[in-house]
C-alpha cells in the first residue's frame, strides 16, 4: 500500500473560481446544469455501431478559439480543451487579463495522438496487397502526414494552443495518464496554491470521444461498452464504458487573491488525494479508495458523492463495494450522462461538484438499479471519486464556501 | 558550513543517487569516460529500414533489447535500469520500498506500427476499412497491448517495482520534460510533503513515424554521413538536432533527511524556474522574453546572481533558431558574462534524448560539478560568428565549477531551468 499526503491543514485555502465546460449535454454551465437537471442523456450508437458514444454538443469554436489558424492547427480534443478553457477564463473573470494571465500556472491533463485513419488504413491495405519495400512504410507517412499533425497530436500541446490563443504566461506542466492524471494535476495544483508556490491556476482537460484509433486501444482491452446504452451502474453483466467528448477546465485561486480582486467562488477546493493500487487481488481497489476517503477531512454537514466510475470491471464493482458503505453520501454517476471522458472525468467531477455546491442542490439520480438516491437539501461537501478503469485511484473534497 | 534550509526558509534539496543511460552506454561511469574523451553516440539507425527518411542516423540505444520491442517497452527498461543504478548509489529505503514519490518524464504514448501492422494482418483480407481492424481488436488476444500503450504504464511498472509512495507522475512538456520531472520533485520536498523523491526521464522513440513527424518540421539534421559529426551545436553549419535515446534517474531528498542517514551528497538542486511562451507551437517569441524570463526566474528562485553561475549546460540542440535564440537570451540575461562562462552541449555527442534530455543533462552537469572537468561540444570546427558564447569546442576542459544552470527548451512554448550546485549555498 502507498499513499499520497493530503494538502495540509492551515494552509492557504483555495477557492473555485471559473469553470468551463464543453460537454455531450452542451456548452456553459447553465446548459449542462439544465440537462442534469432533466436526466437528459446525449449518445449516439449508431455513428460507431456497435460502440456508443457521447458526441459533443456542436460549439461555435470561434467564440473562444477566433483565428480559423489556430483551429486548423488542433485536432478535435484540442479545440474542445481550447474552448473550455476559454469558458473557465471567461467564468472567473479573468479572460484577457493580462496582468493575471501572464503569471497564471498551468496545469493540464491530457491523452493524446488523434491519429489520420486514411494514411494508417492506407497503409495496412497497400501492405496486405503486397507492399513489402524496406522502406515503404517511411515513404508513405513523409508523404501523407500532414507536416502540423504531430503538433495536433503530442500531449503537451492542449496547453500549449492555450497558451497561445488565451495568452496564457505563466507555466505549463501536461500530466499523463489516463483517468488520475486529472486527479493528479488538480492535486499539485491545489498544493502549490495552498503552500504559497502559485496564486492562481488553470487546470483540466478535454478528451474526443469519437475517434476509432481510441476504441482499438480499448477494446484491446474489451473495455468498450457495446450495442446498447446503460448507466453505469446497470451495466453488471454488459461491462464497459461509452467513450464521451468533453472538456473541463477549472480556475484555482487562493482566497487572498480571489478576494483581492472581488471575485466570487463557486466552492472550496479543500483536498486531492491520489493512490496506485496494486489491483492484483480483489478488494486491493476498493481497500484504496477507503484509505483514501479516510484521509479527506470531511466536515459534518451534508455530503454527497460524484464518481467518475467507468462500468468497466472489476473496477466498478470494487468501487460499488466502497460507496455501499458510505450511504448517507447520495451517489452520482458522470459516466452515465457524459460518457468516459478518461483524463477530463476527475476535472469534470470536480466542476460539477462546486456547480451543485454553488446551487444549493445536487442534481438528481440517472440510475435505474436504485444505486442512486434523491437527495433533500443543499450539499455542504461532496467528494469526487476517481479510480481507472486500469490503474489510478484518485479523490477530492470540494466544500461550499460558508 | 550548510544550513537544511536555504536562504527562503525552504528545505534544501540535494541529490543522492543517480542513473544514466545514452547512446554512449550505459551507467554514469561508461558515459563519462566517454563524454569527457568527446566521442559521439550517434550512428547510422539498424533498428528498422531507413530507405526514404532523410535523416538516417540517431543515438539509438541498440544494446537494451526488449521484446517484443516497442518504443515505450524500450522507455520502461531503460527507466527502469537507471533508476536501479541510482538506488544502488543513493542507498535509501529498502528493495522495492522507495520512501516517496515518482514523478516520471516520458514521451505520449500511442499504440506503434508493429502492432498496427500485426492487426492489418490478422485482418486476413487485402482491402479493409478501420472498422474492420476495429472489428478483431477485442476478444482478448490482445489484452497485452491495452496495457503496454496506456500513458500510465510506464509509471505504474516503476512505481510497483520500486515500490514508489502515492500516484505516480507521468508527465509531459515535450524537450523540457526532464527538468520538469526534476522540478516536480523539487517543489514536492520544499513543501514537506515527503523527505525524498525519484525523477525519472526517459525516451526511447526512435522509430520511422517520430523520425517522419521530425523531419516533416524541418527539425531533424539531415547531415547523415558521418553521423558522428551530424549534431552541431553553435556551429554555423548547424542543420537541426539529431533524434536520440537514453534515460536518466535521480533520487531527490531533503538535505536534513541525507544528512541525518548519512548519505552522500551528489549535489544540491539549487533553483527551478519555469516560463510559457505563447508566441508560436514550434517556435520561440523573436524577442526571447519568455527564456529570459525563465532563467532570470531560475536564478531567484536559487537566490543566486548571474556572476555566481559558471558553467552552462546549454539546451544546444543545433538547429539554427535554438542556438541563436539561446545565445541572444542568455547574453541578456548574463550580459558580458555570457561570452565568459563556458558553455557545453552534450547533444553534440548524445543527440537530443527529447524526454528525458532534462534529466540526463542535469546529471551530466553534476558529473561535471564532481569532476572539475567540463565535457566538450563536439564537432565545433566552424563557430557561428554570431553565437559569442566560450563553448567548450572539441576537448573537455579543466575548470573550477561550483554552480551550473542547465537548460532545456521544448515545443508547445516549454522552458524550464534548473542551477545545480556542489554544495547549498
Amino acid at each position: 500500500m502507498t499513499d499520497t499526503p493530503a494538502s495540509k491543514p492551515g494552509q492557504t485555502e483555495v477557492w473555485i473560481t471559473g469553470i468551463g465546460l464543453a460537454t455531450s449535454l452542451g456548452e456553459g454551465l447553465d446548459a449542462n446544469w439544465a440537462a442534469l437537471g432533466e436526466r437528459r442523456i446525449n449518445v449516439d450508437e449508431k455513428g460507431f455501431a456497435p460502440f456508443i458514444v457521447h458526441p459533443l454538443m456542436p460549439v461555435s469554436f470561434d467564440s473562444q478559439i477566433p483565428k480559423k489558424g489556430d483551429q486548423r492547427q488542433m485536432e478535435a480534443w484540442q479545440r474542445i480543451g481550447t474552448y473550455a478553457a476559454g469558458l473557465a477564463l471567461d467564468s472567473a473573470g479573468i479572460k484577457g487579463n493580462k496582468d493575471i494571465l501572464s503569471k497564471i500556472d498551468m496545469v493540464v491533463a491530457a491523452g493524446g495522438g488523434e491519429r489520420d485513419l486514411n494514411v494508417d488504413t492506407g497503409v495496412l491495405t497497400a501492405e496486405a496487397k503486397g507492399a513489402n519495400a524496406p522502406g515503404f512504410l517511411n515513404e508513405r507517412l513523409m508523404s501523407d502526414l500532414r507536416p502540423t499533425l504531430f503538433l495536433a497530436q503530442l500531449s503537451n500541446l492542449l496547453a500549449g494552443n492555450i497558451a497561445i490563443v488565451h495568452g496564457l504566461g505563466g507555466t505549463s506542466r501536461t500530466f499523463m495518464g489516463e483517468e488520475v492524471a486529472g486527479a493528479d494535476a488538480t492535486r499539485i495544483a491545489l498544493a502549490r496554491i495552498a503552500s504559497g508556490e502559485s496564486d492562481i491556476a488553470l487546470v483540466g482537460g478535454s478528451h474526443n470521444g469519437e475517434r476509432k484509433d481510441l476504441m482499438v486501444l480499448y477494446e484491446f482491452g474489451d473495455f468498450n461498452l457495446k450495442d446498447k446504452f446503460a448507466p453505469v451502474w446497470a451495466r453488471k453483466d454488459h461491462a464497459g464504458f461509452a467513450l464521451g467528448s468533453a472538456g473541463a477546465f477549472l480556475v484555482l485561486e487562493s482566497k487572498a487573491h480571489a478576494e483581492a480582486r472581488g471575485a466570487k467562488p463557486f466552492a472550496k477546493l479543500t483536498s486531492v488525494v491520489a493512490d496506485l493500487a496494486r489491483r492484483k487481488q480483489p478488494g486491493e481497489l476498493t481497500a484504496t479508495l477507503e484509505k483514501l476517503w479516510s484521509k479527506l477531512p470531511r466536515g459534518e454537514g451534508k455530503g454527497a458523492i460524484i464518481t467518475g466510475a467507468t462500468g468497466a470491471e472489476p473496477a466498478t464493482a470494487e468501487e460499488r463495494t466502497f460507496l455501499e458503505s458510505h450511504t448517507d453520501f447520495p451517489v452520482r454517476a458522470t459516466g452515465t450522462m457524459f460518457g468516459h471522458t478518461m483524463e477530463t472525468q476527475f476535472p469534470l467531477g470536480i466542476a460539477l461538484a462546486a456547480l451543485s455546491l454553488s446551487r444549493g442542490a445536487l442534481f438528481p439520480p440517472n440510475d435505474s438499479t436504485g444505486l442512486e438516491i434523491e437527495m433533500q437539501g443543499a450539499p455542504t461537501q461532496i467528494v469526487v471519486v476517481g479510480a481507472g478503469h486500469w490503474r489510478g485511484e484518485g479523490m477530492a473534497l470540494v466544500e461550499a464556501v460558508s | 558550513m550548510t544550513a537544511p534550509r536555504d536562504k527562503f526558509g525552504r528545505p534544501v534539496v540535494v541529490v543522492t543517487g543517480m542513473g544514466i543511460m545514452t547512446s554512449l552506454g550505459a551507467g554514469k561511469a561508461d558515459n563519462w569516460s566517454k563524454l569527457v574523451a568527446g566521442q559521439s553516440g550517434i550512428r547510422t539507425i539498424t533498428r528498422f529500414p531507413t530507405d526514404g527518411l532523410k535523416t538516417t542516423m540517431a543515438g539509438t540505444v541498440d544494446f537494451v533489447s526488449v521484446d517484443p520491442f516497442s518504443s515505450t517497452g524500450l522507455s520502461e527498461r531503460m527507466a527502469e535500469m537507471v533508476t536501479e543504478e541510482a538506488l544502488d548509489q543513493a542507498g535509501i529505503g529498502a528493495k522495492g520500498d522507495f520512501p516517496g514519490p515518482l514523478f516520471l518524464a516520458v514521451a505520449p504514448v500511442e499504440v506503434e506500427w508493429p502492432q498496427r501492422r500485426e492487426l492489418g494482418r490478422a485482418v486476413g483480407k487485402p482491402d479493409f476499412t478501420y472498422d474492420d481492424l476495429l472489428r478483431i481488436s477485442g476478444g482478448g488476444k490482445y489484452n497485452a497491448y491495452h496495457h503496454r500503450f496506456m500513458f500510465g504504464s510506464v509509471a505504474a511498472y516503476l512505481a510497483e517495482t520500486f515500490g514508489t509512495k502515492g500516484s505516480p507522475i507521468s508527465l509531459s512538456t515535450a524537450c523540457a520534460s526532464g527538468a520538469t520531472s526534476i522540478q516536480l520533485g523539487v517543489e514536492a520536498i520544499r513543501r514537506g510533503e515527503t523527505d525524498a523523491a525519484l525523477c525519472v526521464a526517459t525516451d526511447g522513440t526512435v522509430n520511422p513515424e517520430a523520425l517522419v513527424r521530425f523531419s516533416l518540421l524541418s527539425a531533424l539534421s539531415t547531415q547523415n554521413d558521418p553521423p558522428q559529426a551530424a549534431s552541431r551545436p553553435f556551429s554555423k553549419n548547424r542543420d537541426g538536432f539529431v533524434m536520440a535515446e537514453g534515460a536518466g534517474a535521480l533520487v531527490l531528498e531533503s538535505y536534513e533527511a541525507a544528512t541525518a542517514r548519512g548519505a552522500k551528497i551528489l549535489g544540491v538542486l539549487a533553483g527551478c524556474g519555469e516560463l510559457t511562451d505563447s508566441f508560436h507551437r514550434t517556435r520561440s517569441s523573436p524577442d526571447g522574453k519568455p527564456i529570459i524570463g525563465c532563467m532570470k526566474k531560475t536564478l531567484a528562485d536559487a537566490g543566486m546572481e548571474p556572476d555566481q553561475i559558471d558553467h552552462i549546460n546549454a539546451h544546444g540542440t543545433a538547429t539554427p533558431e535554438n542556438d541563436k535564440m539561446e545565445y541572444n537570451t542568455t547574453s541578456a540575461v548574463f550580459g558580458e558574462l555570457a561570452q565568459k562562462i563556458p558553455v557545453t552541449s552534450n547533444k553534440s555527442m548524445v543527440g537530443h534524448t527529447i524526454s528525458a534530455a532534462g534529466a540526463v543533462e542535469a546529471i551530466f552537469s553534476l558529473l561535471t560539478l564532481e569532476h572539475q572537468r567540463i565535457p566538450p561540444t563536439i564537432n565545433y570546427d566552424n563557430p557561428d560568428p554570431t553565437i559569442l558564447f566560450d563553448v567548450v569546442g572539441n576537448t573537455a576542459r579543466d575548470a573550477r565549477v561550483t554552480a551550473v544552470m542547465s537548460n532545456s527548451f521544448g515545443f508547445g512554448g516549454q522552458n524550464a531551468s534548473l542551477i545545480l550546485t556542489r554544495e547549498p549555498a
